[in-house]
């Protein structure tokens, strides 16, 4: 089985290898850093786009973060038994389980108007879509993630542990800190690992809400606040109606782009899991 | 248990209705724009010789169906470019057959302005480029005299994803507006100089209706069934036409080129408007190909030629224009030139 997955991703690699070559012999390496891309003029820079991917990833990481964090803790140490912890688990797991349509089209109607008058109280142009309401959607949508995980983590940290620490006189904040969190630390950064995986893909919900422009902007309040683009949202909207090779091939070169994104940070994530776990 | 026998059952339904798929084999597939489903699930549905079955998965999916030849016609909102024209064997290989026309109108939102706002083609692009910036800038108000128009700045919104409606709206501006031309030019999905993109025309729609100030462009038939307010486009003679199925139809009442190829949009027809444009089936010249039947090949173009006349009487009711007289010429002229093996079929 793992042979299989080993063979499908070095397939899935390949594939967009060979398919960008035309771009990637055309445009060079000044693929990455250019910053127009305008299919009119074949000239094509993914630069706007790999910000604009790994901006709202991590915005919506370090929006989620606290919160599927304290679910986690919530529903594994305080409350891991009976109706309610049920329901409430089920709950979050379930946030998972709607499509990313869905979300969309909430941003879009709910979400959206609100980020406008908050915008017009903040002074910036009150467009309502832009990088930071798809990054609070996206948190929304990775929340599941970490937090599911988490919540099974630290109800398997064994109790005597958890006893000793109480028999010594520690408070339940003190055994959270000192027992439950280094014990499950390396589980619950995987789980964050996998949210941000999630995030740097999503692709529809980010599409509807992100603005889809290709100019970045130079002030750092309209780059957060300001509308952008993503590379998974850029394929989509476009990959259907490319209509000359040179223009596939760079679509295409951006989701090898996008692969090479998503490995480099599971591997950086994979190294800080490894240092965590030997101190 | 409860589940497995459900599940079971579920098994055997899903079996027998790709049984019934099989079964009622389709005579004639076809696929590409989304902008002509509506009309021509309507059109197929009525007629009788020939079951079709029509997938709308955009015109650059039916143009690439059509080269891999898996497709009997294809459907495109914007004629083959070079390239897909080398691909599929030249410009003497395929066939442009005028479906219907559809009009792509401006649609905006403007606090005080419930309708009838005026605006001319170069002042429209020169909004889409960034330079007018205000509603009561003198580009918009010289246009529309008596109106008050707010101190509100304009928000730009275009459609994200490649589409035919993008292709028809930046080739008008192409037209009008030099500056255009040389900065944006026309494409499916240009790189916009300015404003926020929607995904699809319920995404421009969804912004335009939310953000005060805003400027957006969708079909006629979507305008009209979501009840937006569109604004009236100066046309080459100078008059200032409100999007309605006549005008569109009379936009493609010109002289017609004999290959269809000809875009329509800033129509030197006094009446029409201009940011119009015909929607195209494509047909392979000689139907002989692939071990086709000449059975096969004589249904498709009899279907087509069904199209350009009765069919067109499905038009309006949809919202679409019928065709134009010179167009439906032009049309039968080029399915005329229909071959099989060399012979013609019609």
């Amino acid at each position: 089985m793992s042979v299989l997955l080993l063979l499908i991703i070095l397939g899935v690699l390949t594939t967009l290898i060979m398919e960008s070559m035309p771009s990637i012999k055309s445009l060079g390496i000044g693929y990455l850093w250019g910053k127009v891309w305008d299919p009119v003029q074949n000239i094509y820079g993914a630069y706007p786009f790999l910000i604009g991917t790994l901006l709202t990833s991590f915005i919506a990481l370090i929006i989620s973060v606290p919160f599927s964090f304290a679910i986690a803790i919530y529903l594994g140490e305080y409350n891991p038994k009976g109706w309610l912890s049920d329901l409430l688990k089920n709950t979050v797991e379930l946030i998972a389980a709607v499509p990313s349509i869905i979300y969309g089209f909430w941003g879009l109607f709910v979400l959206v108007p609100l980020v406008r008058t908050l915008e017009m109280k903040l002074n910036i142009l009150p467009y309502g879509v832009g990088v930071f309401t798809a990054s609070i959607v996206l948190a929304v949508m990775i929340i599941p993630y970490g937090a599911s995980l988490g919540i099974t983590l630290i109800r398997m940290v064994p109790s005597p542990l958890k006893e000793g620490a109480y028999a010594l006189g520690a408070t339940r904040w003190e055994v959270i800190r000192s027992v439950i969190m280094p014990y499950t630390r390396s589980g619950l950064f995987a789980g964050v690992l996998l949210s941000l995986g999630r995030a740097l893909g999503e692709t529809m919900a980010v599409t509807m809400l992100i603005g889809n422009t290709t100019a970045l902007a130079s002030v750092f309040k309209d780059v957060i606040f300001g509308p952008g683009n993503t590379m998974a949202s850029v394929i989509a909207n476009e990959f259907a109606e490319a209509d000359h090779t040179l223009y596939v091939s760079a679509l295409i070169e951006l989701g090898l782009v996008l692969f090479f994104v998503t490995v480099v940070i599971n591997l950086i994530g994979k190294r800080i899991i490894t240092r965590f776990t030997n101190n | 248990m409860n589940l497995t026998k459900s599940l079971k059952l579920a098994v055997v339904a899903l079996a027998a209705s790709g049984l019934a798929l099989s079964a009622s084999a389709q005579d004639l597939k076809g696929a590409g724009s989304s902008f002509v489903n509506p009309l021509f699930q309507k059109m197929f549905s009525q007629y009788t010789a020939a079951k079709v079955d029509y997938q709308s998965i955009g015109s650059g999916g039916g143009i690439a169906q059509l080269t891999a030849k898996t497709v009997d016609f294809g459907d495109s909102d914007a004629p083959l470019n070079d390239e897909q024209t080398t691909k599929m064997g030249g410009p003497a290989a395929v066939l442009h057959i005028p479906m219907t026309s559809g009009a792509v109108v401006v649609t905006y939102n403007v606090p005080g302005v419930a309708g009838g706002l005026k605006l001319s083609g170069k002042d429209l692009a020169d909004i889409y480029l960034g330079k007018v910036k205000t509603w009561n800038s003198p580009e918009v108000k010289d246009s529309n005299p008596g109106v008050n128009l707010p101190n509100l700045p304009i928000v730009v919104i275009h459609r994200s994803d490649g589409s035919g409606t993008s292709f028809i709206f930046t080739d008008y501006l192409t037209k009008v507006n030099p500056d255009w031309a040389s900065k944006v030019g026309k494409a499916s999905a240009p790189n916009w100089p300015a404003g926020l993109g929607g995904k699809g025309s319920e995404g421009v729609a969804g912004l335009v209706k939310q953000t005060p100030g805003a400027i957006g462009y969708v079909e006629l038939a979507y305008a009209v069934q979501n009840k937006m307010p569109y604004a009236s486009i100066q046309n080459k003679g100078g008059k200032f036409i409100a999007p309605t199925i006549a005008a569109t139809t009379l936009a493609s009442n010109v002289a017609i080129p004999a290959d269809t190829k000809v875009s329509v949009t800033n129509t030197d027809n006094a009446a029409g408007y201009p940011i119009a444009s015909f929607t195209w089936a494509l047909i392979y010249k000689d139907q002989n190909y692939n071990g086709r039947t000449k059975d096969q090949a004589t249904k498709l173009v009899k279907l087509l030629w069904w199209n350009i006349h009765e069919g067109q009487k499905f038009c309006e009711a949809l919202n679409y224009a019928p065709l134009s007289k010179s167009a439906v010429k032009a049309a039968e002229a080029v399915l005329k030139s229909a071959t099989y093996g060399g012979k013609a079929i019609l």
